[in-house]
């Protein structure tokens, strides 16, 4: 081969590099291993870690363990799926084409909006691009943010705006829920979008009907962090007029992984369709009539429009999307409703049987679809300390004394009992070395 | 021209999984409800189930088998996508990834409780902060693109916490659409620097635009064009001269693993593309990751939560970072590219990336070689007739000029051979531009073969262009009408 190019070696092949940045040592890496060995090693780490599979979790805050059906495990396995390109070339690609379609479908239907991409990175750093999408559609230069909205995506909205020109300003909550007069009197022409989260991060049902007519008064977009898998028993935000709706898709067939990947969905009101980041694919036809999908409103992007793309996102997060895809044909029409109405009733039925423990009590009262939020009266960390001891994760410790507890369809009523058990005997016990404390 | 036979799958006609569905099938059994139901208030309620496919599982596994098969993909050919990197998937990394104490372990969980997680995470950073030559690596952005975006926020905090305004940033006119895009995103104005006729970034054109209101300098070296950037020493020199910083997009970082580095360089940023260099399966269009690595002076300023080590060995998530920009998404990351590209860099190690790197090469200048031998460099020519590094770019304008035929002809054509064509018309500065990147894992064999079948589409379409024109015949569908699509645009199953 170095003949056929005319080089004597493959040195001669680096010689355009200046001579003063070339390495002159080997990475300072191991050398490599054979694959059993790579995977010994990956598997004693992995080995480390304490999943769900190893205690009862009820983790949430964003991500759930919902169960994930072996059928997406075995299509997301075919080559055919893992391992093409973006689809450039339609007609060798009519498989992942069709399945944006799918999901473009599936995603406007749950949202009550017309028009969806086909995935971003995920959902907090959605809920930025549907903030570029406000402040580039309206000109203006403030955003109002729910306090109740997951504070990574506040943390992310912030953190991404930094250039723009754009101010913060939080809404405070009443009860847990975005506070209706806050918004009335913070609302003004100068507000490019109102963000609020369905659920909310303490797992509270916002009254979208009363928040989303002021929230729109003057002009301002609003923008919905939705959790997808509770649309099947929660009003769409669309019904509402929300403008933008986005939101993280793990709950959608995709497993934790430690916070990714998974996918995230953006779906939007008609009107910004042209404005909208990300790959759309859209139904066409072929030389001979045939049905086909392609890539469309390609001149939204970067590889064409450059600085004036309206995202520059290239690479987004198709494969999951399609295990959104299959999670959503699997659960079916009937099937996710079924689904949240459990998910409904047993965190309802948790929420009673934890709020009626000593030194427990429910830190809003709101209607709550799959997590609900706590207050102790005992300090979180060593309550969860002792929980955890036990083999039961009780949730993620909100502040100093507050819990927020997430149920799945894999926490059985049994597990909620035994949660109770195991955190009433937590509480009591850090509420017993609390007044030793005093009386010390 | 012979008479157009409808193959099999063509005639197999596209169907969604909504037009499957009917009513009263399904799929899922749903948990027995062990505790009393309960009713939402009528106003927060969704009034009609969402109108969801309604189908069994064998079906739904039929619906989706059937549509991979209209996908062509790595696992079944030749792929060279320039500035893709196309490179094989090890098929350990997805077994690896599925690991329970991975791929059930929630973000959340206390980082005493996540170690193996924070400890791959650790040495991930570590040995990505080798590679480039950089010391600090924060892994959260989730692709390229948003790894481009990090680069630009640090660079915003840098400038400001320095007290400087600076308004532009500068991209060569060979960069990547992200790079402009991103610097628009970002808060800042493009400024375009030209490329010499050797393929350089213009030294006299970057001179004249570098000033006190230039924040960064954004470039791909080798370029996007195949080429090493043989002024890089003076060019880092030039940016770092007005005090703004160079960002490396790593898009082709495959051609330089242990022959060079960027911090060697010079840049100050560097982002990776775990999906290209490091074996992230391309999904479709994703999942990737973009991790960065930065130079001492840009480190107080990176996303938080990092990855550190403490003092007892242990490993844990760093929020206290007064400087950081924040958070750039949720969580800590796409930890299942992680995992998959630790694997990567495990398997091949130190020799084993250099080689990588070096078969890379040695597989662009080989295929170039062969197609010049050939003959098809005539009607081909390569835009820029030096040594390449992992990818060159072909101009198809004297086939256009000769033989009637685009660049796009020469793609679709080679769906017939099945072959996946080469990106086309990028860089946008090459006329009929064709941007080849075979990788290192391909033999000899693949690329005499894609090399002849180049041959061939051309010596046919000096005798009978429209056999081109008209490609494809074989694939699922023939040449679709994107025109239509884009000015009638229908992008959902109506319902």
């Amino acid at each position: 081969m170095l003949a056929a190019i005319g080089v004597d070696s493959i040195d001669d092949l680096f010689a355009e590099i200046p001579e003063p940045v070339r390495l002159d040592r080997a990475l300072e890496l191991p050398a490599g291993k054979p694959e059993q060995e790579v995977y010994a090693y990956l598997r004693d780490l992995a080995a480390r870690n304490v999943s769900a599979e190893d205690e009862l979790s009820f983790l949430g805050a964003g991500m759930y363990d919902h169960y994930v059906p072996a059928l997406i495990d075995s299509i997301l396995s075919r080559s055919e799926f893992l391992t093409p390109y973006t689809p450039y070339q339609p007609e060798i690609s009519q498989g992942g084409l069709q399945v944006m379609f799918e999901y473009q479908t599936a995603i406007s239907e749950l949202t009550g909006l017309p028009v969806s991409n086909a995935s971003v990175y995920e959902g907090p750093s959605a809920v930025a691009a549907a903030g570029w999408l406000a402040h580039t559609h309206t000109r203006r230069d403030r955003f109002l943010v729910s306090a109740a909205l997951h504070p990574h995506s506040r943390e992310t909205l912030a953190t991404t705006s930094a250039g723009w020109g754009t101010t913060i300003d939080e809404l405070p909550l009443s009860d847990g829920v975005t506070d209706r007069e806050a918004l009335r009197a913070a609302i003004g022409d100068d507000v490019a979008a109102v963000f609020l989260g369905q659920p909310n991060f303490l797992g509270a049902i916002e009254d979208l009907e009363a928040l989303a007519p002021i929230a729109r008064s003057t002009g301002a977009l609003l923008v919905v962090q939705a959790d997808p898998l509770t649309l099947g028993v929660l009003r769409p935000p669309g019904d509402f007029g929300a403008d933008v709706v986005v939101g993280e898709g793990q709950t959608l067939g995709n497993r934790l992984d430690f916070g990714g990947p998974s996918f995230g969905f953006f779906a939007a009101q008609q009107a910004y369709l042209r404005r909208m980041p990300g790959r759309i694919a859209g139904e066409t036809t072929d030389v001979d009539g045939r049905r086909g999908f392609v890539l469309t409103l390609q001149t939204r992007e970067q590889h064409i429009r450059r600085e004036k793309a309206t995202h520059n996102i290239c690479t987004a997060q198709a494969l999951n999307a399609l295990a959104g895809m299959i999670y959503l044909s699997w659960l079916g029409r009937e099937g996710i409703v079924e689904l949240g109405e459990l998910l409904v009733a047993r965190t309802h039925y948790a929420r009673e049987t934890l709020t009626a423990l000593d030194g427990v009590r429910a830190l809003h009262e709101q209607p709550v679809v799959r997590e609900f939020a706590l207050t102790l009266d005992a300090p979180v960390a060593k309550v969860i300390e002792r929980c955890v001891a036990e083999g039961v994760n009780p949730g993620y410790p909100l502040g100093e004394d507050g819990l927020l507890v997430a149920i799945t369809e894999q926490r059985s009523k049994a597990d909620v009992d035994r949660l109770a058990r195991v955190l009433g005997a937590a509480v009591a016990a850090e509420r017993g070395a609390d007044r030793v404390e005093v009386a010390r | 021209m012979t008479a157009i036979v409808e193959t099999e799958q063509q005639r197999d006609r596209a169907t969604t999984i909504f037009e499957k569905s009917k009513p009263g099938r399904r799929a899922f059994v749903a948990p027995a409800l062990d505790v009393p139901a309960h009713a939402l208030p009528e106003r927060f309620r969704r009034s009609e189930p969402p109108r969801l496919p309604e189908i069994a599982e064998p079906e739904i596994v039929r619906h989706y088998n059937r549509l991979s098969k209209r996908n062509f993909d790595l696992d079944s050919g030749f792929y060279p996508l320039g500035s893709c990197t196309m490179k094989h998937n090890p098929k350990l990394h997805e077994r690896v990834a599925a690991l329970p104490g991975n791929a059930r372990l929630h973000p959340l969980q206390a980082p005493a409780r996540a170690q193996g997680a924070l400890q791959l995470m650790w040495e991930l950073q570590w040995a990505l902060g080798e590679i480039a030559g950089l010391p600090h690596v924060s892994l959260q952005p989730s692709a390229g693109s948003h790894g481009e975006l990090a680069g630009v926020l640090l660079t915003r905090a840098y400038h400001e916490d320095r007290g400087e305004k600076r308004t532009k940033i500068l991209t060569p006119d060979t960069a990547h659409g992200t790079n402009p895009a991103t610097v628009t995103m970002g808060g800042y104005e493009v400024v375009k620097v030209g490329t010499t006729a050797r393929g350089g970034v213009d030294l006299d054109d970057l001179r004249a635009k570098a000033d006190g209101d230039v924040a960064c300098l954004m470039l791909t070296n080798p370029s996007t064009l195949g080429l090493f950037e043989e002024d890089i020493v003076e060019i880092a020199a030039i940016v770092h001269g007005v005090g703004a910083t160079l960002y490396y997009d790593g898009a082709n970082l495959n051609a330089v693993m242990g022959r060079t580095r960027p911090g060697d360089m010079g840049f100050d940023i560097v982002h990776f593309n775990l999906h290209k260099t490091f074996t992230q399966p391309h999904g479709g269009g994703g999942p990737g990751a973009g991790p960065i690595a930065v130079s001492e002076r840009i480190e107080p300023y990176i996303a938080r939560p990092q990855v550190v080590k403490r003092d007892d060995g242990s490993f844990d998530l760093d929020y206290d970072r007064p400087k950081s920009i924040g958070r750039l998404r949720g969580f800590q990351g796409n930890y299942g590219v992680f995992v998959r590209s630790y694997a990567y860099i495990l398997s091949l190690g130190s020799d084993g990336l250099r080689e990588a790197s070096e078969t890379a090469v040695l597989n662009a200048n080989y295929l170039l070689a062969r197609l010049k031998a050939l003959g098809a460099t005539e009607l081909l020519p390569p835009a820029f007739d030096r040594l390449c590094m992992h990818e060159f770019v072909l101009s198809g304008a004297p086939m256009k000029r000769e033989l009637g035929l685009r660049t796009l002809d020469l793609a679709k054509r080679l769906l017939d051979h099945s072959f996946h064509p080469p990106t086309v018309y990028f860089p946008l500065i090459v006329d009929e531009a064709l941007l080849v990147e075979p990788t290192e894992t391909e033999t000899k064999e693949t690329l005499d073969a894609f090399a002849a079948a180049v041959a061939e589409i051309l010596r046919e379409g000096a005798q009978d262009p429209e056999i081109a024109r008209n490609a494809p015949y074989q694939t699922p569908v023939r040449r679709l009408d994107e025109a239509g699509a884009a000015k009638r645009p229908v992008i959902r199953q109506p319902l």
